[in-house]
């Protein structure tokens, strides 16, 4: 038997050879040549949108030679953090996922820098919003990408009939379709007025006082309008301000207008009072209206989406931006950039307003006159002014400006209207800053 | 040396077969048999409780990010906070007041139907069972409809009694009253199940004798009853208490814990805490402190159980 010995020149040779054969095989073209991808979205409420995400990853997953798979995660019952949670856990799991809010900061340590990604885009679609540089960005480094599809802001759905007849207020007249808003006496005090006015008529405004978000964001905005900040962006307590007790005595007049059971409320609690026709308005982004076209055409053909009422600090309006986060433990990182890139672009980004009806919203400053807007109806332009496309409005979130790992506990805590709600229901005003300040005091755990 | 060496080998070739004999003697055992048969259910509990439940008590003692150990002061922590406290002293009357008026309705229940002759006696039994077979998550919803202020068949049968409307969710009292309201509902049927099993099994003889003796029907629940069912009361309490007291969906689906925290249990809060507010270490601190508690209920009926066992 003869045997052919393996000198070292050849050996180092031949393990040359097949490390290169190895480390270039991914890049040799092929049908899904590129690896594969794991996606998780949030689940799209709206009929069909989910449709348009398919398409594009698709479209790209065709170009770029990557198997992609997409699961559809419902934000039913905190399924999609839950599922974050799972996945930080084990370092295992979707390469990107889709999350929510106050999420990138939370797993912060566990998402692949993007800022290679998002500077950009920034370039291409314009500058994003302060609100979703402090829930997406942490020292510098970008640890998610604002999604289009999910992101939304919580701002009045009015209904014009009923506010003409009984606050005297023309809210298409304040905010024309097509045209820049003329909403200088839109305050708070107006906006109280009102409330006090449809109260009375029997259409109070639908405006929750529990613990989800839209009662969360809802207290955010006012109390921002007035410059009420339970912690500082430093991280120091100031509830007990002028600025809080002036947002929680308005928020006392307000709440004695609303309806008896808003402490009970939760997210769909303020669509179905719109949907019934009960309520004069509310604080939501169109999926009310949208509902309310299949279920009471009647009640759709008066709503009117528009800005925010101003305080004394200014107009804000709450805005909810969802986030598409790569883990740094993912396995294939590179063609996961590569997908959000494509997904950030402005044709992908008008084909996510198309599909859900002008609901999700982009966060970037060039993005917000997509004809979508302009012809929703009925009626036609009741959506113009939900973009803000004229910037009058500042875009913000609940307990900002807090450090958001601190802000995210003052938000999924509901401080601000259980705050509100306990000066409402008769505690003192100094007692319940006692509480809210032993509240905050707890959230500074590290 | 050689000596030895051969004796060992001796010794070890006589050895074996009385080790083959001695493990065919094991495993021809009965008990043996029910180990091997009960192992996929002792390796499955181990993997889904077992496991979970040391992981929790290991992520209960990490700091929030989750990257060093603090030992117990996620627990101390926790006995400063306020909200912590309510929750402690919620979930105690949440539990207490539900297994009272479950067991109460169940016993007084499991009479009727008891007394219910034959064939019908099968009907009415699949028909009060009925809300314990639907996914509580389900019937929960169903609830959630009824109580709706504006638009439940509550307030509008209510209204015409000029009562109302009740904001049965949105104001403290009535927020409690209605998530216990519903776990009472949900969980009574198995009180009743339980007791109408331990009613068939007292011997009719007793009852005869008693009725011979002359005592009334409160003598005989009293003294023939109640005795004769005591074991199945403790068992069941205890049992309930457990669910009860880790409850969840009930809470969350019906007020999420609101108002003002008012309705939340341990198993809310801590998901709450852990999940909402992106805090593991501490949510898993909450659920955990269910522990001593339902330990001590448990150590004391069980005691009683097995006193009561040794004495018969």
């Amino acid at each position: 038997m003869s045997r052919k010995t393996l000198t070292r020149r050849q050996f180092v040779a031949a393990t040359a050879m097949s490390s290169a054969a190895l480390i270039t095989a991914p890049y040799v073209r092929g049908a899904y040549a590129a690896g594969k991808l794991s996606i998780g979205f949030w689940d799209h409420w709206v009929p069909g949108a989910n449709d348009a995400s398919t398409a594009l990853v698709k479209e790209w997953g065709e170009k770029e030679k990557v198997e992609v798979s997409i699961d559809y995660i419902t934000s039913n019952n905190k399924k999609i953090e839950l599922t974050a949670a799972a996945e930080a856990q084990a370092k295992s799991g979707h390469d990107i996922l889709q999350m929510p809010s106050w999420w990138p900061h939370a797993y912060s340590e566990n998402l692949e820098p993007l800022n290679d990604v998002m500077e950009p885009l920034i370039k291409q679609n314009g500058e994003v919003n302060d609100t979703v540089k402090y829930l997406g960005r942490s020292g510098g480094k970008w640890l998610a990408v604002p999604a289009t599809p999910g992101s939304q802001i919580k701002g009045p759905c009015s209904r014009i009939d009923l506010m003409k007849k009984h606050a005297g207020i023309d809210v298409q007249e304040m905010y024309p379709a097509g045209g820049p808003p003329k909403a200088d006496n839109w305050t708070m005090e107006t906006f109280l007025k009102a409330a006090e006015a449809c109260h009375k008529a029997g259409f109070p405004f639908g405006i929750g006082l529990g613990e989800t978000t839209d009662s969360v964001d809802t207290a955010g905005a006012i109390f921002q309008s007035f410059g009420a900040e339970l912690v500082n962006a430093k991280g120091d307590i100031t509830v007990k301000t002028d600025a809080v007790r002036q947002a929680l005595e308005f928020y006392k007049k307000l709440i004695a207008v609303l309806p008896t059971d808003a402490p009970s409320w939760d997210d769909a609690s303020n669509n179905k009072w719109l949907i019934s026709g009960r309520g004069a308005m509310i604080l939501n982004p169109p999926s009310a209206w949208a509902v309310a076209k299949r279920d009471a055409p009647q009640v759709a053909e008066q709503c009117w989406t528009h800005g925010f009422p101003s305080g004394p600090k200014g107009r804000f309006a709450p805005f909810l931006p969802y986030f598409w986060g790569v883990w740094a433990f993912g396995k294939n990182k590179e063609a996961a950039k590569s997908l959000l890139v494509h997904l950030s672009s402005p044709a992908a980004i008008e084909k996510f307003v198309a599909a859900s009806g002008g609901y999700d919203l982009p966060a970037y400053a060039n993005m917000t006159k997509f004809k979508t807007w302009a012809e929703e109806g009925p009626p036609k332009g009741t959506l113009f002014h939900y973009p803000d496309p004229y910037k009058q409005q500042t875009m913000s979130i609940a307990a900002s400006p807090a450090p958001p790992k601190i802000a995210q506990q003052i938000y999924f805590q509901a401080t601000l209207t259980k705050m509100a709600l306990r000066f409402a229901q008769g505690e003192k005003l100094e007692t319940a800053l006692a509480w809210a300040e032993g509240e905050c005091e707890g959230f500074m755990r590290t | 040396m050689a000596d030895v060496v051969v004796e060992q080998g001796r010794l070890a070739r006589a050895a074996s077969p009385r080790k083959r004999a001695s493990l065919r003697h094991a495993m021809g055992r009965k008990s043996t048999v029910a180990f091997f048969l009960t192992l996929p259910l002792i390796l499955l509990i181990a993997l889904l409780v077992l496991y979970p439940a040391f992981y929790s008590v290991y992520l209960a003692t990490l700091n929030k990010a989750m990257t060093k150990f603090v030992g117990l002061s996620n627990f101390t922590f926790l006995f400063k906070r306020e909200t912590f406290w309510m929750v402690v002293r919620q979930s105690c009357i949440f539990a207490i007041t539900a297994v009272v008026f479950k067991a109460l309705i169940g016993f007084i229940v499991a009479h009727f139907v008891h007394n219910i002759p034959g064939k019908k006696q099968r009907k009415w039994r699949g028909m009060l069972l009925v809300p314990w077979v639907i996914p509580p998550a389900m019937s929960t919803l169903a609830w959630l409809w009824l109580f709706d202020p504006s638009y439940s068949a509550f307030n509008y049968t209510l209204s015409f009694f000029g009562i109302g409307p009740i904001p049965w969710l949105g104001d403290t009292f009535w927020a409690r009253f209605s998530v216990i309201l519903v776990n009472v509902w949900y969980g009574a049927p198995f009180f009743l199940i339980m007791y109408l099993a331990a009613l068939k099994s007292v011997p009719d003889q007793l009852y005869e004798a008693a009725a011979i003796d002359g005592a009334n029907w409160w003598q005989k629940i009293w003294h023939i009853t109640l005795p004769m069912m005591r074991n199945i009361i403790a068992i069941t309490t205890l049992f309930s208490l457990i669910v009860t007291f880790a409850n969840f969906d009930i809470v969350r689906i019906l007020t999420s814990g609101g108002p003002l925290d008012r309705t939340h249990l341990f198993a809310t809060w801590a998901f709450q805490v852990g999940i909402q507010s992106s805090d593991i270490p501490l949510g898993a601190c909450v659920s955990l402190f269910m522990v001593p508690i339902l330990a001590v209920a448990a150590v004391f009926i069980l005691r009683d159980v097995n006193k009561r066992g040794n004495e018969a």
